[in-house]
Protein backbone atom coordinates (compact mmCIF):
# COMPACT_ATOMS: atom_id res chain seq x y z
CA UNK A 1 0.00 0.00 0.00
CA UNK A 2 1.44 3.38 -0.98
CA UNK A 3 1.23 6.48 1.57
CA UNK A 4 0.22 9.45 0.64
CA UNK A 5 2.56 12.11 1.26
CA UNK A 6 2.51 14.32 3.58
CA UNK A 7 2.04 17.98 3.12
CA UNK A 8 4.55 20.32 3.87
CA UNK A 9 2.54 22.21 6.54
CA UNK A 10 2.20 19.07 8.86
CA UNK A 11 5.72 18.96 8.45
CA UNK A 12 6.44 23.03 8.85
CA UNK A 13 3.76 22.59 12.25
CA UNK A 14 5.71 19.81 13.69
CA UNK A 15 8.71 21.21 13.52
CA UNK A 16 7.66 24.14 15.08
CA UNK A 17 6.16 21.47 18.27
CA UNK A 18 9.55 20.08 18.15
CA UNK A 19 11.19 23.29 18.23
CA UNK A 20 9.34 24.72 21.20
CA UNK A 21 10.66 21.17 23.09
CA UNK A 22 13.93 22.05 21.86
CA UNK A 23 14.98 25.18 22.48
CA UNK A 24 14.68 25.48 25.88
CA UNK A 25 16.55 22.26 26.82
CA UNK A 26 19.34 24.02 24.11
CA UNK A 27 19.07 27.15 26.62
CA UNK A 28 19.63 25.56 30.18
CA UNK A 29 22.47 23.32 28.22
CA UNK A 30 24.22 26.00 26.64
CA UNK A 31 23.93 28.96 29.51
CA UNK A 32 24.76 26.26 32.03
CA UNK A 33 27.78 27.89 34.00
CA UNK A 34 29.70 24.29 33.38
CA UNK A 35 32.88 25.83 35.05
CA UNK A 36 31.06 26.43 38.23
CA UNK A 37 28.50 23.51 38.07
CA UNK A 38 30.91 21.11 40.31
CA UNK A 39 31.37 23.90 42.87
CA UNK A 40 27.27 24.67 42.97
CA UNK A 41 26.68 20.86 43.40
CA UNK A 42 28.80 21.10 46.22
CA UNK A 43 27.03 24.53 48.04
CA UNK A 44 24.81 23.17 50.83
CA UNK A 45 21.77 24.74 49.72
CA UNK A 46 21.86 22.46 46.69
CA UNK A 47 22.93 19.34 48.46
CA UNK A 48 20.05 19.82 51.20
CA UNK A 49 17.48 20.37 48.43
CA UNK A 50 18.45 17.70 46.54
CA UNK A 51 18.89 15.38 49.48
CA UNK A 52 15.72 16.21 50.60
CA UNK A 53 13.96 16.01 46.95
CA UNK A 54 15.23 12.47 47.01
CA UNK A 55 14.14 11.56 50.60
CA UNK A 56 10.56 13.45 49.59
CA UNK A 57 10.17 11.75 46.67
CA UNK A 58 11.15 8.11 47.10
CA UNK A 59 8.98 8.24 50.35
CA UNK A 60 5.80 9.46 48.08
CA UNK A 61 6.45 7.03 45.60
CA UNK A 62 6.17 4.32 48.38
CA UNK A 63 3.17 5.56 49.82
CA UNK A 64 1.55 5.79 46.47
CA UNK A 65 2.76 2.37 45.49
CA UNK A 66 1.40 0.87 49.62
CA UNK A 67 -2.33 2.64 48.62
CA UNK A 68 -2.51 2.93 45.37
CA UNK A 69 -2.18 -0.51 44.05
CA UNK A 70 -4.94 -1.62 46.01
CA UNK A 71 -6.94 1.18 44.77
CA UNK A 72 -6.13 0.46 41.22
CA UNK A 73 -7.50 -3.64 42.13
CA UNK A 74 -10.21 -1.79 43.23
CA UNK A 75 -10.92 0.86 40.65
CA UNK A 76 -10.20 -2.73 38.08
CA UNK A 77 -12.63 -4.54 39.46
CA UNK A 78 -15.67 -2.07 39.93
CA UNK A 79 -18.04 -1.52 36.90
CA UNK A 80 -21.07 1.61 35.66
CA UNK A 81 -21.35 4.73 37.63
CA UNK A 82 -19.56 4.24 41.17
CA UNK A 83 -16.34 3.15 38.56
CA UNK A 84 -16.84 6.08 36.70
CA UNK A 85 -16.69 8.37 40.06
CA UNK A 86 -14.33 6.59 41.73
CA UNK A 87 -11.74 6.94 38.27
CA UNK A 88 -12.63 10.58 38.26
CA UNK A 89 -11.60 11.03 41.78
CA UNK A 90 -8.15 9.33 41.53
CA UNK A 91 -7.47 11.29 38.27
CA UNK A 92 -8.40 14.93 39.60
CA UNK A 93 -4.89 15.47 41.03
CA UNK A 94 -3.56 14.61 37.29
CA UNK A 95 -5.75 17.77 35.82
CA UNK A 96 -5.87 19.98 39.00
CA UNK A 97 -3.50 22.56 39.20
CA UNK A 98 -0.86 22.11 41.44
CA UNK A 99 -1.77 25.14 43.35
CA UNK A 100 -5.39 24.32 43.81
CA UNK A 101 -4.54 20.92 44.95
CA UNK A 102 -2.12 22.77 47.76
CA UNK A 103 -4.63 24.91 48.77
CA UNK A 104 -7.23 22.26 49.01
CA UNK A 105 -4.55 20.20 50.70
CA UNK A 106 -4.60 23.26 53.23
CA UNK A 107 -8.07 22.96 53.96
CA UNK A 108 -8.29 19.53 54.69
CA UNK A 109 -5.01 19.26 56.89
CA UNK A 110 -4.06 22.45 57.69
CA UNK A 111 -4.68 23.56 61.31
CA UNK A 112 -8.27 24.79 60.76
CA UNK A 113 -9.02 22.12 57.99
CA UNK A 114 -11.59 19.13 58.10
CA UNK A 115 -8.79 16.72 59.11
CA UNK A 116 -6.00 19.26 60.53
CA UNK A 117 -8.13 20.85 63.13
CA UNK A 118 -9.14 17.14 64.88
CA UNK A 119 -5.78 16.30 64.44
CA UNK A 120 -4.34 19.58 66.48
CA UNK A 121 -6.71 19.78 69.18
CA UNK A 122 -6.13 16.18 69.96
CA UNK A 123 -2.52 15.52 69.83
CA UNK A 124 -1.32 19.15 68.73
CA UNK A 125 -0.26 18.13 65.47
CA UNK A 126 0.47 20.57 63.28
CA UNK A 127 1.27 19.35 59.16
CA UNK A 128 1.48 22.46 57.55
CA UNK A 129 5.61 23.30 57.11
CA UNK A 130 7.02 19.84 57.88
CA UNK A 131 8.69 17.41 55.68
CA UNK A 132 5.71 15.48 56.14
CA UNK A 133 4.06 18.05 54.16
CA UNK A 134 5.55 18.35 51.25
CA UNK A 135 5.63 14.03 50.94
CA UNK A 136 1.65 14.34 51.43
CA UNK A 137 1.53 16.86 48.58
CA UNK A 138 4.00 14.84 46.57
CA UNK A 139 1.76 12.11 46.77
CA UNK A 140 -0.79 13.26 46.22
CA UNK A 141 -0.09 14.89 42.70
CA UNK A 142 1.78 11.52 41.76
CA UNK A 143 -0.09 9.09 42.56
CA UNK A 144 -2.27 8.84 40.05
CA UNK A 145 -0.02 8.36 37.56
CA UNK A 146 0.89 4.83 39.76
CA UNK A 147 -2.88 3.79 39.52
CA UNK A 148 -3.51 4.58 35.64
CA UNK A 149 -0.67 2.65 35.04
CA UNK A 150 -1.50 -0.05 37.50
CA UNK A 151 -5.25 -0.39 36.65
CA UNK A 152 -4.35 -0.66 33.05
CA UNK A 153 -2.48 -3.72 33.50
CA UNK A 154 -4.71 -5.59 35.69
CA UNK A 155 -7.56 -5.18 33.33
CA UNK A 156 -5.17 -6.59 30.30
CA UNK A 157 -3.84 -9.49 32.62
CA UNK A 158 -4.92 -12.57 31.81
CA UNK A 159 -6.89 -14.35 34.63
CA UNK A 160 -7.16 -17.47 33.53
CA UNK A 161 -3.34 -17.72 35.42
CA UNK A 162 -5.02 -16.48 39.15
CA UNK A 163 -7.82 -18.79 38.19
CA UNK A 164 -5.45 -21.76 37.53
CA UNK A 165 -3.25 -21.06 41.10
CA UNK A 166 -6.81 -20.72 42.70
CA UNK A 167 -8.24 -23.88 40.95
CA UNK A 168 -5.13 -25.80 42.62
CA UNK A 169 -5.85 -24.57 45.68
CA UNK A 170 -3.62 -21.46 46.72
CA UNK A 171 -5.80 -19.06 48.77
CA UNK A 172 -6.24 -15.17 47.70
CA UNK A 173 -2.96 -14.06 49.43
CA UNK A 174 -0.99 -16.92 47.86
CA UNK A 175 -2.52 -16.07 44.54
CA UNK A 176 -1.48 -12.16 44.79
CA UNK A 177 1.48 -12.58 45.61
CA UNK A 178 2.78 -15.86 43.94
CA UNK A 179 0.96 -14.68 40.48
CA UNK A 180 -1.04 -11.52 40.33
CA UNK A 181 2.08 -8.99 41.49
CA UNK A 182 4.70 -10.84 39.49
CA UNK A 183 2.02 -10.66 35.93
CA UNK A 184 1.88 -6.53 36.77
CA UNK A 185 5.50 -5.86 37.63
CA UNK A 186 6.13 -4.10 34.61
CA UNK A 187 3.08 -2.35 34.95
CA UNK A 188 3.81 -1.30 38.53
CA UNK A 189 7.39 -0.82 37.63
CA UNK A 190 6.71 1.83 34.96
CA UNK A 191 3.69 3.27 37.21
CA UNK A 192 5.99 3.81 39.97
CA UNK A 193 8.77 5.20 37.81
CA UNK A 194 6.49 8.12 35.95
CA UNK A 195 5.18 8.61 39.93
CA UNK A 196 8.23 9.32 40.93
CA UNK A 197 9.31 11.56 38.46
CA UNK A 198 6.15 13.38 39.29
CA UNK A 199 6.54 13.51 42.45
CA UNK A 200 10.57 14.82 41.81
CA UNK A 201 8.85 17.37 40.09
CA UNK A 202 6.44 18.68 42.34
CA UNK A 203 6.59 22.33 42.95
CA UNK A 204 3.23 23.84 42.88
CA UNK A 205 1.40 21.96 45.92
CA UNK A 206 4.37 21.87 48.02
CA UNK A 207 4.90 25.18 48.48
CA UNK A 208 1.26 26.28 49.17
CA UNK A 209 0.77 23.45 51.25
CA UNK A 210 4.50 22.69 53.06
CA UNK A 211 5.55 26.02 52.50
CA UNK A 212 9.61 26.60 51.95
CA UNK A 213 12.52 25.63 54.54
CA UNK A 214 15.85 24.71 53.68
CA UNK A 215 16.68 20.96 54.76
CA UNK A 216 12.68 20.47 55.67
CA UNK A 217 10.29 21.73 52.79
CA UNK A 218 12.89 23.19 50.19
CA UNK A 219 12.42 20.46 47.66
CA UNK A 220 14.85 21.21 44.68
CA UNK A 221 12.14 22.78 42.24
CA UNK A 222 11.12 25.23 44.93
CA UNK A 223 15.35 25.86 45.70
CA UNK A 224 15.24 26.44 41.35
CA UNK A 225 12.54 28.64 41.60
CA UNK A 226 14.43 30.81 44.67
CA UNK A 227 17.63 30.90 43.35
CA UNK A 228 16.72 32.26 40.00
CA UNK A 229 15.83 35.22 41.82
CA UNK A 230 19.41 35.61 43.56
CA UNK A 231 22.01 32.91 42.35
CA UNK A 232 21.13 31.86 38.92
CA UNK A 233 24.29 29.90 38.41
CA UNK A 234 23.09 27.85 41.24
CA UNK A 235 19.31 27.93 39.48
CA UNK A 236 20.74 26.71 36.42
CA UNK A 237 22.85 24.20 37.90
CA UNK A 238 19.69 22.66 39.61
CA UNK A 239 17.88 22.78 36.73
CA UNK A 240 20.25 20.65 34.68
CA UNK A 241 20.84 17.98 37.46
CA UNK A 242 16.69 17.56 37.03
CA UNK A 243 17.17 17.41 33.28
CA UNK A 244 19.84 14.73 33.56
CA UNK A 245 17.34 12.64 35.50
CA UNK A 246 14.80 12.79 33.51
CA UNK A 247 16.47 12.43 30.78
CA UNK A 248 18.28 9.06 33.02
CA UNK A 249 14.32 7.90 33.50
CA UNK A 250 13.09 8.22 29.44
CA UNK A 251 17.26 6.05 28.09
CA UNK A 252 16.28 3.55 31.09
CA UNK A 253 12.59 3.21 30.67
CA UNK A 254 12.81 3.11 26.53
CA UNK A 255 11.70 -0.56 25.77
CA UNK A 256 8.71 -0.17 27.93
CA UNK A 257 7.28 3.27 26.05
CA UNK A 258 9.54 4.21 23.01
CA UNK A 259 9.80 0.74 22.01
CA UNK A 260 6.05 -0.13 22.50
CA UNK A 261 5.94 2.51 19.70
CA UNK B 1 12.03 19.92 2.08
CA UNK B 2 13.56 19.90 5.27
CA UNK B 3 15.71 22.68 5.09
CA UNK B 4 12.25 24.95 3.43
CA UNK B 5 10.36 23.83 6.38
CA UNK B 6 13.28 24.85 9.13
CA UNK B 7 13.81 28.24 7.07
CA UNK B 8 10.10 28.69 7.58
CA UNK B 9 9.87 28.02 10.68
CA UNK B 10 12.73 30.16 11.64
CA UNK B 11 10.92 32.82 10.06
CA UNK B 12 7.41 32.18 12.04
CA UNK B 13 9.31 32.08 15.07
CA UNK B 14 11.01 35.12 14.45
CA UNK B 15 7.73 36.88 13.63
CA UNK B 16 6.29 35.63 17.23
CA UNK B 17 9.33 36.73 18.85
CA UNK B 18 8.79 40.37 17.77
CA UNK B 19 6.72 43.11 19.59
CA UNK B 20 2.95 42.68 19.82
CA UNK B 21 0.91 45.89 18.77
CA UNK B 22 -0.35 47.58 21.93
CA UNK B 23 -4.33 47.26 21.67
CA UNK B 24 -4.74 50.56 22.22
CA UNK B 25 -7.89 52.60 20.98
CA UNK B 26 -7.56 56.51 20.51
CA UNK B 27 -8.31 57.47 24.00
CA UNK B 28 -7.70 54.66 26.29
CA UNK B 29 -4.31 54.01 26.94
CA UNK B 30 -2.81 51.10 28.53
CA UNK B 31 0.01 50.64 31.19
CA UNK B 32 1.62 48.06 33.10
CA UNK B 33 2.86 48.60 36.60
CA UNK B 34 5.26 45.75 38.31
CA UNK B 35 5.06 46.29 42.29
CA UNK B 36 5.67 45.16 45.10
CA UNK B 37 3.13 42.97 46.47
CA UNK B 38 2.95 45.37 49.56
CA UNK B 39 1.68 48.33 47.34
CA UNK B 40 -1.31 46.23 46.07
CA UNK B 41 -4.52 47.53 48.11
CA UNK B 42 -3.37 51.50 47.82
CA UNK B 43 -1.75 51.00 44.25
CA UNK B 44 -4.91 48.94 43.19
CA UNK B 45 -7.51 52.22 43.86
CA UNK B 46 -4.35 54.77 42.68
CA UNK B 47 -4.85 52.33 39.26
CA UNK B 48 -8.58 53.34 39.25
CA UNK B 49 -8.61 56.66 39.97
CA UNK B 50 -6.20 57.59 37.33
CA UNK B 51 -8.93 55.23 34.68
CA UNK B 52 -11.86 56.96 35.93
CA UNK B 53 -9.98 60.82 35.75
CA UNK B 54 -7.63 60.35 32.10
CA UNK B 55 -8.78 56.76 30.98
CA UNK B 56 -5.35 55.31 31.64
CA UNK B 57 -6.18 51.31 32.08
CA UNK B 58 -3.28 50.22 34.37
CA UNK B 59 -2.35 46.66 34.32
CA UNK B 60 -0.24 45.52 37.77
CA UNK B 61 2.06 42.71 38.19
CA UNK B 62 2.43 42.49 42.05
CA UNK B 63 5.06 40.01 43.52
CA UNK B 64 7.72 39.74 45.67
CA UNK B 65 10.22 42.79 44.90
CA UNK B 66 13.42 40.42 44.20
CA UNK B 67 10.96 38.14 41.90
CA UNK B 68 10.26 41.49 39.71
CA UNK B 69 14.01 42.44 39.79
CA UNK B 70 14.96 39.34 37.67
CA UNK B 71 11.73 39.57 35.68
CA UNK B 72 12.96 43.19 34.44
CA UNK B 73 16.70 42.60 34.38
CA UNK B 74 15.39 39.31 32.09
CA UNK B 75 13.84 42.40 29.73
CA UNK B 76 9.99 42.09 31.23
CA UNK B 77 8.10 44.83 29.58
CA UNK B 78 7.05 47.17 32.52
CA UNK B 79 6.39 50.82 32.38
CA UNK B 80 6.07 51.75 35.83
CA UNK B 81 8.44 50.34 39.09
CA UNK B 82 7.59 50.27 42.34
CA UNK B 83 9.86 48.67 44.22
CA UNK B 84 9.90 48.08 48.43
CA UNK B 85 13.56 48.59 48.81
CA UNK B 86 16.48 50.79 47.58
CA UNK B 87 18.84 48.17 47.16
CA UNK B 88 16.57 46.22 44.26
CA UNK B 89 16.07 49.79 42.88
CA UNK B 90 19.76 50.21 42.77
CA UNK B 91 20.02 47.32 40.81
CA UNK B 92 17.28 48.18 38.16
CA UNK B 93 18.80 51.93 38.03
CA UNK B 94 22.76 50.34 38.00
CA UNK B 95 21.66 47.86 34.64
CA UNK B 96 20.43 50.99 32.81
CA UNK B 97 16.74 50.18 32.97
CA UNK B 98 14.76 53.65 34.54
CA UNK B 99 14.65 56.56 32.34
CA UNK B 100 15.93 59.46 35.07
CA UNK B 101 15.64 58.91 38.60
CA UNK B 102 13.72 56.68 41.13
CA UNK B 103 12.02 58.69 43.81
CA UNK B 104 10.66 57.72 47.31
CA UNK B 105 6.77 57.43 47.08
CA UNK B 106 6.19 56.14 50.94
CA UNK B 107 7.23 54.65 53.54
CA UNK B 108 6.31 51.63 55.93
CA UNK B 109 7.40 49.71 58.94
CA UNK B 110 7.29 46.55 60.52
CA UNK B 111 4.74 44.96 62.55
CA UNK B 112 4.03 41.55 63.99
CA UNK B 113 0.73 39.83 62.46
CA UNK B 114 -1.18 37.52 64.73
CA UNK B 115 -4.62 36.01 64.81
CA UNK B 116 -7.70 37.76 65.40
CA UNK B 117 -7.86 39.03 69.30
CA UNK B 118 -4.32 37.72 70.01
CA UNK B 119 -4.66 34.13 71.54
CA UNK B 120 -1.33 33.15 72.12
CA UNK B 121 -0.77 36.65 73.59
CA UNK B 122 2.16 37.80 71.73
CA UNK B 123 3.36 41.44 72.91
CA UNK B 124 7.22 41.79 71.48
CA UNK B 125 9.74 40.47 68.70
CA UNK B 126 11.50 38.60 71.90
CA UNK B 127 8.11 37.13 72.86
CA UNK B 128 8.59 35.47 68.57
CA UNK B 129 11.47 32.84 70.05
CA UNK B 130 8.74 31.38 72.17
CA UNK B 131 8.73 27.62 71.59
CA UNK B 132 5.78 25.47 70.25
CA UNK B 133 4.81 28.83 67.91
CA UNK B 134 4.94 28.82 64.56
CA UNK B 135 6.20 31.48 63.10
CA UNK B 136 6.73 32.60 59.39
CA UNK B 137 8.72 34.91 57.78
CA UNK B 138 9.38 36.19 54.35
CA UNK B 139 12.90 34.90 52.71
CA UNK B 140 15.64 37.10 53.47
CA UNK B 141 15.66 37.71 49.22
CA UNK B 142 12.27 39.10 49.62
CA UNK B 143 12.87 43.03 51.25
CA UNK B 144 10.48 42.23 53.95
CA UNK B 145 12.49 39.64 55.24
CA UNK B 146 15.54 41.33 55.52
CA UNK B 147 14.02 44.06 57.42
CA UNK B 148 12.78 41.52 59.49
CA UNK B 149 16.34 40.14 60.04
CA UNK B 150 17.06 42.94 60.64
CA UNK B 151 14.46 44.16 63.61
CA UNK B 152 15.24 40.30 65.30
CA UNK B 153 18.62 41.26 65.15
CA UNK B 154 18.25 45.18 66.65
CA UNK B 155 15.55 43.29 69.51
CA UNK B 156 18.43 40.46 69.57
CA UNK B 157 16.09 37.63 68.71
CA UNK B 158 16.59 34.39 67.40
CA UNK B 159 13.62 33.21 65.40
CA UNK B 160 13.17 29.88 64.42
CA UNK B 161 10.87 30.16 61.09
CA UNK B 162 8.38 27.59 60.31
CA UNK B 163 8.71 28.62 56.74
CA UNK B 164 10.28 31.61 54.15
CA UNK B 165 7.78 32.85 52.08
CA UNK B 166 8.52 34.56 48.67
CA UNK B 167 6.73 37.77 49.58
CA UNK B 168 5.30 39.28 52.11
CA UNK B 169 1.43 38.58 51.19
CA UNK B 170 2.76 35.11 51.78
CA UNK B 171 3.59 35.50 55.32
CA UNK B 172 0.33 37.47 55.98
CA UNK B 173 -2.41 34.39 54.38
CA UNK B 174 -0.38 32.09 56.34
CA UNK B 175 -1.35 33.97 59.35
CA UNK B 176 -5.02 34.83 58.48
CA UNK B 177 -5.39 31.23 57.84
CA UNK B 178 -4.62 30.13 61.03
CA UNK B 179 -1.34 28.24 59.88
CA UNK B 180 0.69 30.48 61.57
CA UNK B 181 0.75 32.23 65.04
CA UNK B 182 3.03 34.88 63.82
CA UNK B 183 4.96 36.88 60.90
CA UNK B 184 6.27 40.19 60.34
CA UNK B 185 4.84 42.14 58.10
CA UNK B 186 4.51 45.43 56.94
CA UNK B 187 2.17 47.80 59.13
CA UNK B 188 0.48 48.65 55.63
CA UNK B 189 -0.43 44.79 55.66
CA UNK B 190 -1.99 44.89 58.57
CA UNK B 191 -4.09 47.92 58.10
CA UNK B 192 -5.41 46.70 54.86
CA UNK B 193 -5.75 43.14 55.34
CA UNK B 194 -8.63 43.02 57.85
CA UNK B 195 -8.14 39.21 58.96
CA UNK B 196 -5.33 39.95 61.57
CA UNK B 197 -4.48 41.78 63.72
CA UNK B 198 -1.24 43.69 64.51
CA UNK B 199 1.35 43.67 67.24
CA UNK B 200 3.42 46.98 67.41
CA UNK B 201 7.15 46.96 67.33
CA UNK B 202 8.63 49.82 69.22
CA UNK B 203 10.71 52.42 66.99
CA UNK B 204 14.03 51.22 68.52
CA UNK B 205 13.62 47.72 67.34
CA UNK B 206 11.91 48.88 64.48
CA UNK B 207 13.06 49.25 60.77
CA UNK B 208 11.81 51.83 58.15
CA UNK B 209 11.24 50.75 54.60
CA UNK B 210 11.55 53.29 51.66
CA UNK B 211 9.54 52.75 48.57
CA UNK B 212 10.99 54.07 45.58
CA UNK B 213 9.11 54.37 41.88
CA UNK B 214 11.01 54.89 38.91
CA UNK B 215 9.70 55.28 35.12
CA UNK B 216 11.02 52.06 33.05
CA UNK B 217 12.98 52.89 29.99
CA UNK B 218 11.70 51.13 27.26
CA UNK B 219 8.12 52.59 28.22
CA UNK B 220 6.02 52.99 25.08
CA UNK B 221 3.24 55.27 27.24
CA UNK B 222 5.76 57.73 28.67
CA UNK B 223 2.80 60.21 29.09
CA UNK B 224 0.67 57.50 30.93
CA UNK B 225 3.74 56.83 32.82
CA UNK B 226 4.65 59.90 33.92
CA UNK B 227 0.70 60.27 34.83
CA UNK B 228 1.44 57.23 37.30
CA UNK B 229 3.97 57.74 39.14
CA UNK B 230 2.60 62.20 39.29
CA UNK B 231 -0.79 60.10 40.90
CA UNK B 232 1.42 58.10 43.48
CA UNK B 233 3.39 61.48 44.61
CA UNK B 234 -0.10 63.75 44.65
CA UNK B 235 -1.58 64.99 47.17
CA UNK B 236 -4.66 62.34 46.75
CA UNK B 237 -2.36 59.20 45.88
CA UNK B 238 -0.48 60.01 48.93
CA UNK B 239 -3.73 60.15 50.60
CA UNK B 240 -4.46 56.51 49.46
CA UNK B 241 -1.30 55.80 50.83
CA UNK B 242 -2.15 56.82 54.21
CA UNK B 243 -5.19 55.24 54.27
CA UNK B 244 -3.39 51.93 53.48
CA UNK B 245 -0.74 52.27 56.33
CA UNK B 246 1.94 53.67 54.40
CA UNK B 247 3.97 57.14 55.84
CA UNK B 248 3.41 59.48 52.95
CA UNK B 249 6.81 61.12 51.91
Amino acid sequence: MRRAKTPAAIGILAALGLLLFLLPMAGLIIRAPWSQALGELADPTTTTALGLSIFCSLTATGIALVLGVPLAMILARTRGTLRNILRALTTLPMVLPPVVGGVALLLAFGRRGLVGSLLYQAFGIQIPFTTAAAVMAETFVSMPFLVIAVEAGLRSLDHRYEEAARSLGAGYWRVFTRVTLPLLRPAIFSGAVLCWARALGEFGATITFAGNFPGRTQTVPIAVYLALETKPDAAITLSLILLVVSVAILVGMRDRWLGAL
Amino acid sequence: MIKRALAVTSLVLVAACGQPAPAAGPARTTLTVFAAASVQPAFDKIGLKLQNTRNIVTTFSYAGTQTLTTQLTQGAPADVFASADTAHMTTIESAGLIRGQSVLFGHNRLEIAVARGNPKGIHALADLARSGLVVVLADPSVPAGKYAQQALAKAKVTVHAASLEQQVTGVLSKVALGEADAGIVYVSDIVTSGQVDGVAIPDAQNVVADYPIAIVKGTQNLSAATAFVDLVLSTNGQAILRAAGFEGV
